[in-house]
Order: C-alpha cells, then sequence, then structure tokens
C-alpha cells in the first residue's frame, strides 16, 4: 500500500474526527474565554458590548488568591505524581513481571478506586485521617489524592513491565555496574516512557480532584478547582472564566510535552499485558 | 589469568522436585576455553550465571585462584558475561555500549573513547561507533557485545551460546575472532552449548553434562574417540552399539568375535565404533558381510544402512565409495580394531 495517496474515505474520516475533537473540546472554552474578557454579556447579545481586563487584574491581585492557590494546587499535584511514581514503578514492575499467589486479587484492589466513586471510600478515610490528625491539611490532601491516581500510574507501568526484559540488568551488573547504576542507566531508560504517561495521567487527576480535597482538607486546603466552584456558584462568569483558562493551561502544556509518548505504538499504553 | 574452580555445584529451584544442576565439579585452568555441553534445560546456563553472581547455588562453591568468590557481587567478581541475545542497551550508541563497563568504573572520558576505538578496530567494526545497536546486523551486534566484555579485561568470560544465532559462513568467521582475542589476552573462558558441533570447534576442553550431572571433562576428539558411555556417545553422533563380552582382546557379540585394541576393558559390555570409522571392502581383521539395508546421500557424504546378521550397523562413507552399490546389495566391510571402544 502507498503512503503517498490516502484514499478519499481516510481523509474525510481524519477531516471529520478532526472536527469533531475541535466542537467537543475546543469550543466550549470559547465562551470561558470571552467571558473573562467581558463586562457584562446579556442575551440576546452575541458578544459583548463592552470589554474588559476587570477579571483578569481581579484574578491576579493577591486578594483573590487566585495565585496562591494556583501554587498550592501545582505542589499537591506534583508531590502526588511523585509518590504515585514511586510506589506505582515498583508495584508496575511485580505486577508486570511475577507470577504469585493472589495476583488478581491485588490487581483488583488496585483498580478499584476507579471503579467504586471516591466519595463512598473518602467517609470512611475521613474518620481515620481524624484520628492521625491529617484532615484539613495539605498533607492529608495529597494522600488522599493518591487513591484515583495510583491505578493509573500501576496499570501503565504493569504494561510497561510486562514487555520489558530484565536480562538487560544482569548484563549491566556483569560489567560492573552497581543496582543503582543499573536502575539509572538501564531500568530507567526502558522504562521512561511509562513514567512519563502514567505521571501524566497521575498529574492530571490529582490536578481536577474536586471531592477529595474539599472532604479532607476541610475547605481550608483551597486548590483551584474549588476556587474556582466557589466563583461560579456565586455567579461571577468573568471571574470563573479567567480563573478557568488559568486552570486548563498546564493540562494543555504537559499533553503538549508528552504527546509523542501517547501514541499507540509506545508500550506505555498497554494496560496490565499479561492479564 | 584465573583458575576457576567450581566444587559440587549444586542449584535446586524453589518447587522444583529435581534439582537444575547437581553437584558439579570442574577444574577450568588458566586461559583455557572450556566448553559445557549439554541439551537445553540441563543445567549449563544456571551453572554460568552462578559463577557470573546472577544466581545464589543451592550449594557447593565457586572459587577463583583458590578463593570463594560467592560473597563477591556480580559487578564485583571480574566475570563478564555475554548473552545469547547479545542484550545491546538499546538507547545507547555502539560506541557508549561498549564503554559502559570502563565507565561504570569511573574511567576517564577521554581514555574511554581511545580504547573503545580500539576495541572496535579489534572486532573490525571500526566505523560504527556512532550506530544505535538496532541498526545493526546479528554479527555485528555480537561482536559489539564481544568488544563490550573484553574492554573491561575480565578475569573470566562467559559466553552463552555464543555461535548459535549465527549463520553458517559467520560462524567460523566469528569461532576465529573469540579464539584468537581469547587466547591474546589469556583470559579464562567459559562458554555453554547445545550444540556438539560448537563445542568441539571452539573449545580446549568440553565439559559434558547431561541431565544435571557432568558425564565426561575431556578435550574434544575424546568424546569421538573413547565416549565413557552409550548417552555420551549418542550426543556426540554415535549410532553403533552392540552388546556382547569382551575377553582377552577380543570381542563376542552377534557380530562374532572382533578384535579389540590394546588396553581395552574385559567383561560384559557395550562394543561401540562411530559410523565414519567403517571402511568398505575387505580389510586385515575385523571383515564383516553387509546388506545394504538404505542409501541417503549427504553431498559429501553418504550415510549407509547396514545389516550385518541380524544386527544393524551405520556407516558414513565417502560418495565416489558405494557408487557401484544400490540397495539390497551385499557388501564387504571392515572395522579396524583401533577405532572399537567398549563402554
Amino acid at each position: 500500500m502507498s503512503a503517498t495517496r490516502e484514499s478519499f474515505g481516510i481523509r474525510s474520516f481524519r477531516f471529520l474526527t478532526g472536527a469533531l475533537l475541535i466542537t467537543w473540546l475546543v469550543l466550549p472554552l470559547v465562551p470561558l474565554a470571552i467571558w473573562s474578557f467581558a463586562k457584562g454579556w446579556f442575551y440576546p447579545d452575541l458578544l459583548p458590548r463592552n470589554w474588559s481586563m476587570r477579571a483578569w487584574e481581579y484574578a491576579m491581585s493577591d486578594t483573590a488568591g487566585v495565585i496562591d492557590s494556583l501554587w498550592l494546587t501545582i505542589w499537591i499535584s506534583v508531590v502526588a505524581t511523585v509518590l504515585s511514581i514511586i510506589v506505582g514503578v515498583p508495584a508496575g514492575r511485580a505486577l508486570g513481571m511475577y507470577k504469585f499467589r493472589g495476583k488478581e486479587i491485588v490487581e483488583l484492589l488496585i483498580l478499584a478506586p476507579i471503579i467504586v466513586p471516591g466519595i463512598a471510600v473518602v467517609l470512611g478515610i475521613h474518620s481515620v485521617f481524624i484520628s492521625l490528625g491529617l484532615n484539613n491539611t495539605v498533607s492529608g490532601v495529597i494522600l488522599v489524592h493518591l487513591i484515583p491516581t495510583l491505578p493509573y500510574m500501576v496499570l501503565v507501568m504493569s504494561g510497561i513491565f510486562a514487555n520489558y526484559d530484565p536480562a538487560f540488568e544482569a548484563q549491566a551488573r556483569s560489567l560492573g555496574a552497581s543496582p543503582l547504576k543499573t536502575f539509572w542507566y538501564v531500568t530507567l531508560p526502558a522504562i521512561r516512557p511509562g513514567i512519563i504517561v502514567g505521571g501524566l495521567f497521575a498529574f492530571l487527576v490529582s490536578w481536577s480532584q474536586y471531592i477529595l480535597t474539599l472532604l479532607i482538607g476541610g475547605g481550608r486546603v483551597e486548590t483551584l478547582p474549588l476556587l474556582l466552584f466557589n466563583f461560579a456558584t456565586a455567579g461571577r462568569n468573568d471571574i470563573t472564566g479567567a480563573i478557568g483558562m488559568i486552570y486548563i493551561l498546564p493540562g494543555i502544556i504537559i499533553l503538549l510535552l508528552t504527546a509523542k509518548h501517547l501514541s499507540g505504538r509506545s508500550g506505555a499504553v498497554g494496560g496490565f499485558g499479561q492479564i | 589469568m584465573t583458575h576457576v574452580s567450581i566444587k559440587e555445584l549444586t542449584k535446586v529451584y524453589p518447587g522444583a522436585d529435581a534439582p537444575a544442576l547437581d553437584r558439579l565439579s570442574l577444574e577450568i585452568p588458566t586461559g583455557e576455553l572450556t566448553a559445557l555441553l549439554g541439551p537445553s534445560g540441563c543445567g549449563k546456563t544456571t551453572t554460568m550465571k552462578m559463577i557470573a553472581g546472577l544466581l545464589e547455588p543451592t550449594s557447593g562453591d565457586v572459587t577463583f585462584d583458590g578463593r570463594s568468590v560467592l560473597n563477591d557481587k556480580p559487578e564485583n567478581r571480574g566475570v563478564v558475561m555475554v548473552f545469547q541475545n547479545y542484550l545491546l542497551f538499546p538507547y545507547m550508541s555502539v560506541a557508549d555500549n561498549v564503554g559502559f563497563g570502563l565507565k561504570m568504573r569511573k574511567t576517564d572520558p577521554a581514555e574511554i573513547k581511545r580504547r573503545v576505538g580500539e576495541m572496535l578496530d579489534l572486532v573490525k567494526l571500526p566505523d560504527l561507533g556512532d550506530r544505535k545497536p538496532s541498526a545493526l546486523s546479528g554479527g555485528q551486534q555480537q561482536r559489539v557485545a564481544l568488544a563490550r566484555a573484553l574492554i573491561v579485561q575480565p578475569n573470566v568470560l562467559l559466553l552463552d551460546e555464543p555461535l548459535s544465532n549465527l549463520d553458517a559462513h559467520l560462524r567460523f568467521e566469528m569461532r576465529d575472532l573469540i579464539r584468537s582475542l581469547q587466547q591474546e589476552m589469556g583470559i579464562t573462558t567459559i562458554f555453554v552449548t547445545h550444540d556438539q558441533e560448537e563445542a568441539v570447534v571452539l573449545a580446549d576442553r568440553v565439559a559434558l553434562i547431561l541431565d544435571g550431572q557432568m558425564k565426561q571433562y575431556d578435550e574434544p576428539d575424546v568424546f569421538y574417540k573413547r565416549p565413557i558411555d552409550e548417552a555420551t556417545a549418542r550426543f556426540f553422533g554415535g549410532h553403533n552399539f552392540v552388546e556382547g563380552t569382551s575377553n582377552g582382546g577380543r570381542f563376542d557379540s552377534s557380530l562374532g568375535a572382533l578384535i579389540l585394541p590394546d588396553g581395552a576393558s574385559s567383561g560384559a559390555g557395550k562394543l561401540t565404533f562411530r559410523p565414519e570409522n567403517v571402511r568398505i571392502g575387505d580389510g586385515n581383521e575385523n571383515t564383516l558381510n553387509a546388506v545394504i539395508d538404505d542409501i541417503i546421500y549427504l553431498g559429501t557424504q553418504t550415510r549407509l544402512k547396514l545389516r550385518v546378521g541380524q544386527t544393524e550397523v551405520e556407516a558414513v562413507v565417502n560418495p565416489n565409495e558405494i557408487e557401484a552399490y544400490s540397495k539390497g546389495d551385499t557388501l564387504s566391510i571392515h572395522l579396524p580394531a583401533s577405532t572399537l571402544w567398549v563402554i
């Protein structure tokens, strides 16, 4: 088959999917962007009559707390992602490479948080966290974010390790590498795509947490989605629009940086591999 | 420059009934090239990994120059193993692969570059340093793997089936390269293979392992001339085994009374002789009449299935010798006494 001349069918299919993607993903953001620059936008006007930077000025000001909240949200998501990687890489290795008794149960338990609604789990965790003094703390919020982030990390890493040959590590040891250097020079380059993709999932899942943050943080840990919700329910569409723009930025940046690892040919999108 | 000594080495994998390796003892003199030969699953690779420190033995000892190395980590043993599928690190260039061991030893980068260049010259791949391993052919990959192992000047070099993944014409080229580098650097080398031909062409000495136990440890030609038992002889392509009694230099069996070479053991036993030592025509001794059951033409050789009385005998002869004969014909053959062996 020649790749130089694509059939009409393939070209129109590509056009259609592109159009659908833009309609569903980009178009809903347009009113949000317009709102953030609007000074009053009333029915039946197609566009606001007056434009203003008021919402953006407010969002960037100290009083709104958006910038503080942005940094807090970044901190929570980054730490949750790093912890997910630290736990998810060895867990994925065990599930992807070894057979052991009760493996299916462990896999089910790891996937359970995706299936069971977070709110059902978090009420129990809430009472445990009270006794540990973790309620209303950033540490508590980070810990509870691991519930939904870990399954993605483990899933991606077990797929990576299912296709991984540990003999490379034996070869490196035999050539004089210590266990630490073996991991750094041999294991890490092989599993890097999985860490990037799994980390991307973990970051975005943590970034968009609302319920878990609200319940465990008790309103004291005010991440960007909580702040966004406050302004949205208060009917401040202009400020909601501005914060919304800020809110979607990291996702887009990360997606662009990791796009090449997300293609179907990458081993990072293989799931548990052997199940 | 290391004398490797393996003492009663045993490995039982968890949950396995029989040991993968059962009390193997072996002395490998300094600078020699030794083959561990045996069928798949006989414990050869297990042995190698225990020498390399990649696997813990259940019992027994491995010593280098008399010192036990079992407590040495693999990176400190001075042993480098070259795996069957080469295992070149795919994310590194050929030069980085070859220089890996030196980098781990914190060698100066300029020095690494110089020695990698020398090593690539030695394995005749001088211009491929910048390539990725995936851009190389199988034979080239193996030479890179060899260069990567030799550059650290190991005390002991371990090779896993070094010739088996190569085409016939590359095998001899590789054999010569391995032998010349090994001799030049004087590295004690052990390789494992399931292919008796590979063992014979490459090794100074061969250790045959069957069912987790060592059968025979000798120079290659001894396995053909004086195999220790029938299984050993069969592994090296032996076909002819005749039961009988050895008595006073003669062997009485269904083939009649045959003259044995001096020093043959006496008592009940099995007479064996190699198919290629069966001669066509009358001889001075041990001449027999045989009927041709089948003639199998093999190109440079011809395999004959013969019958002497009720006893089947296989022979491998030069095709010219039997041009005049066809299936069902009777011919005379003789078995020179010096080629007979009683086990």
